[in-house]
């Protein structure tokens, strides 16, 4: 088994899913020959040649778009936005489209394509390059919304999205392509979209977080008997793992980068107050984002959550007895 | 060093049936006397469809309708051309496609009456959702008919939209896409003269929406387009370069919209009545009457046998559609995904048992 950071990982899922089935492609701008600006696709192009690796004018609506239509005619399109916020040009067509062909079309259409982008903040980047706007595609029915935190991961959520009948928005945390590595192993990792998993167990409080966050999580639940929660798909997303987590621990803290305002975390704190207020000892906390327009990389450390914040978090909620 | 010219550029149109219903033979495409009369019959039904559709609007058994009162030869001529395999990405004013296709006449007033059921295309068509938003379908026809190369098969796609889709992103976007592709796709612009309250001349300031296609480096012309032998002819053409893997093509046919935008709507308000006269006297059902007249295809008498004919088609269709059980609440939640989500599941259960 090798050791791959999650840019290896991602590119291994590809390639595998693109060897497996002829009907898998990917398209986006700069995916060719250049193998993406971040290396994603590196290599796709020479294997797979450009009928199947397709570099796009730059063209968001019309990357998803014709990625919708490649998807109707029966091919597996792969489409990669360059960063999460050049996505907004495509919403529309992922909204009124993408979302809705399979109900349009009383089921006779669907629309089996993965949006693959990278997202999140902690890279230093310029404007719009550091968005979390997960939430806006969580609110919209027919999409299924998927994050992974770990190389391994990323490669079983990927291939598991690329083979799912419905559209996924596939976000990839760029804070973390290069930051970890762990063994991948070749050919099928199986996972189901929609189940969360325990990252780490624990018996006095839950958190909860996805993406980049896990692994502050993971750091600040040291010295803690913290279990910790990797949801891996917001949509559909796992209510019942993280539902048995509180009723053992009855105490819950989410952690998102994500500004706080209609966040997800406001979703599953819902969810817990509505199914599992019985279990809860302590109030809910959610550590996130501030709901200010994303700072720029000389200020962008004060919005970003960090591990000790998310502990200062913890130590409030355990504080209840 | 002088400035000098790189480049320049023509745009032709094509017409080929004129208003008191003579042809320019050199032009004529190849139809038959059978084809030009089934072309006739399909601008009629289109034409009466409407009629009636509206009608039930005004008593309150259909929802919000967009006629397509005038746009019956872009329509049909344009959907005359199609083969089998083809497939076709309507915007929501293309009924003349629809019927000429073959679509379930039920089916369409089930739809505009708000149930979806109406979009269940039958097996042997290729036909995408209606798509109400302005525009945004452009690309996904260019993605099929990459998609259709890609795997090989010898088809065409066509896509409509209104003179009001030439002002949107998408459209852009996919032309461009299209052509730097070079997918077989062609466009198909109903000029219909105005987006609701807009007229053309607030949608761009060229001359031609044609011209358009220039910019994309791919073939553009202008039609008649209440000239049906025209738009058959310029569409077929466009059609079969497609085929061949000669690239994409786009059609301006030049017709008008004669009645309201939907039946939501008050054409008065926006609209010269002087205007809609000077169309009124452009009626491509008129003129291609006048055609076969002239060559003693078609007479009083058999006008009225085919509207009658065609009044008891619409009777039955409007009886099943009014019969039709309606759906269930499974239904609403059936095609969200490919599998109800757990929280589905539990929505269902409670909208059920209460």
């Amino acid at each position: 088994m090798a050791e791959m950071n999650m840019v290896e990982a991602i590119n291994l899922a590809l390639r595998e899913e693109m060897e497996r089935d002829a009907d898998v492609l990917v398209l986006g701008e700069d995916v060719g020959r250049d193998g993406g600006v971040f290396r994603v696709t590196d290599g796709l192009f020479e294997r797979f040649g450009g009928e199947r690796v397709i570099d796009t004018p730059l063209s968001e609506s019309a990357i998803v778009g014709v990625a919708i239509g490649m998807a109707a005619y029966g091919l597996k399109p792969v489409a990669e936005i360059q960063f999460l916020g050049f996505i907004y040009g495509a919403m529309e067509q992922l909204f009124s489209h993408a979302a809705r062909l399979r109900s349009r079309s009383r089921g006779q259409l669907h629309c089996p394509l993965v949006v693959r982008t990278p997202y999140g903040g902690g890279i230093k980047a310029p404007e719009l390059h550091e968005e979390s706007s997960e939430a806006l595609f969580c609110h919209m029915p027919g999409l299924k919304v998927v994050v992974p935190a770990t190389p391994r991961y990323a490669k079983a959520l990927l291939q598991a999205a690329i083979r799912d009948p419905d559209p996924v928005i596939f976000l990839e945390p760029t804070r973390l392509y290069r930051l970890l590595r762990e063994e991948v192993p070749a050919g099928d990792i199986p996972v189901e979209l929609g189940r969360a998993r325990i990252a780490r167990a624990g018996g006095e409080v839950t958190l909860v977080a996805w993406g980049s966050m896990l692994e502050k999580a993971l750091r600040a639940a040291e010295g803690f008997d913290a279990e910790v929660i990797d949801l891996m798909t917001l949509v559909p997303f796992d209510s019942e793992t993280i539902l048995a987590s509180v009723e053992k621990t009855g105490r819950l803290v989410v952690v998102h980068e994500a500004s706080q305002t209609a966040g997800f975390g406001a979703e599953i704190a819902a969810t817990v107050a509505e199914e599992g207020i019985w279990f809860l000892k302590a109030p809910v906390r959610r550590v996130t984002g501030c709901d200010v327009v994303l700072p720029l990389p000389l200020l962008e450390d004060y919005n970003l959550p960090t591990a000790k914040q998310i502990a200062a978090a913890v130590e409030e909620v355990l504080a209840f007895d | 060093m002088p400035k000098k010219t790189i480049a320049s550029f023509a745009v032709s149109r094509l017409e080929i049936l004129d208003e008191q219903g003579q042809v320019d033979e050199r032009l004529m495409p190849d139809l038959d006397d059978d084809d030009l009369v089934r072309m006739y019959r399909l601008m009629l039904l289109t034409r009466l469809f409407d009629q009636r559709a509206l009608h039930l609007q005004r008593e309150g058994r259909l929802g919000t309708y967009p006629s397509v009162l005038g746009q019956e030869a872009s329509q049909v001529g344009s959907a005359f051309a199609l083969h089998p395999g083809d497939w076709f990405f309507p915007a929501f004013r293309e009924l003349g496609v629809f019927l000429t296709l073959g679509y379930p006449l039920s089916e369409i007033y089930q739809y505009w009456n708000g149930d979806e059921r109406g979009l269940l295309c039958p097996e042997n068509l290729h036909i995408f959702p209606i798509c109400i938003a302005v525009g945004t379908h452009i690309p996904h026809a260019v993605g099929a008919a990459m998609a259709a190369r890609c795997r090989g098969d010898g088809i065409a796609v066509a896509c409509y939209f209104g003179d009001g889709g030439t002002s949107k992103g998408d459209f852009h976007e996919g032309l461009n896409m299209a052509g730097v592709f070079q997918a077989p796709v062609v466009f198909i612009i109903q000029n219909n003269q105005w987006a609701i309250s807009v007229p053309r001349r607030r949608q761009t300031a060229a001359t031609t929406l044609a011209q358009k296609a220039i910019a994309y480096g791919i073939p553009g012309i202008q039609v008649d387009g209440n000239d049906v032998l025209a738009v058959f002819q310029a569409t077929r053409q466009a059609l079969e370069r497609a085929r061949q893997g000669e690239g994409p093509s786009l059609i301006e046919c030049e017709t008008y919209r004669l009645a309201d935008h939907t039946t939501a709507d008050d054409a008065r308000r926006y609209r010269d009545p002087e205007e809609v006269q000077r169309w009124q006297r452009r009626d491509p059902l008129l003129r291609l009457r006048r055609l076969l007249q002239r060559r003693g295809l078609w007479n009083d008498r058999l006008q009225v046998e085919a509207e009658e004919e065609i009044r008891r088609r619409l009777d039955r269709a409007v009886a099943r559609e009014e019969a039709t059980p309606p759906a269930t609440v499974e239904d609403v939640f059936r095609y969200t995904y490919a599998e109800l989500t757990p929280r589905q599941r539990r929505q269902l259960r409670e909208l059920k048992h209460g």
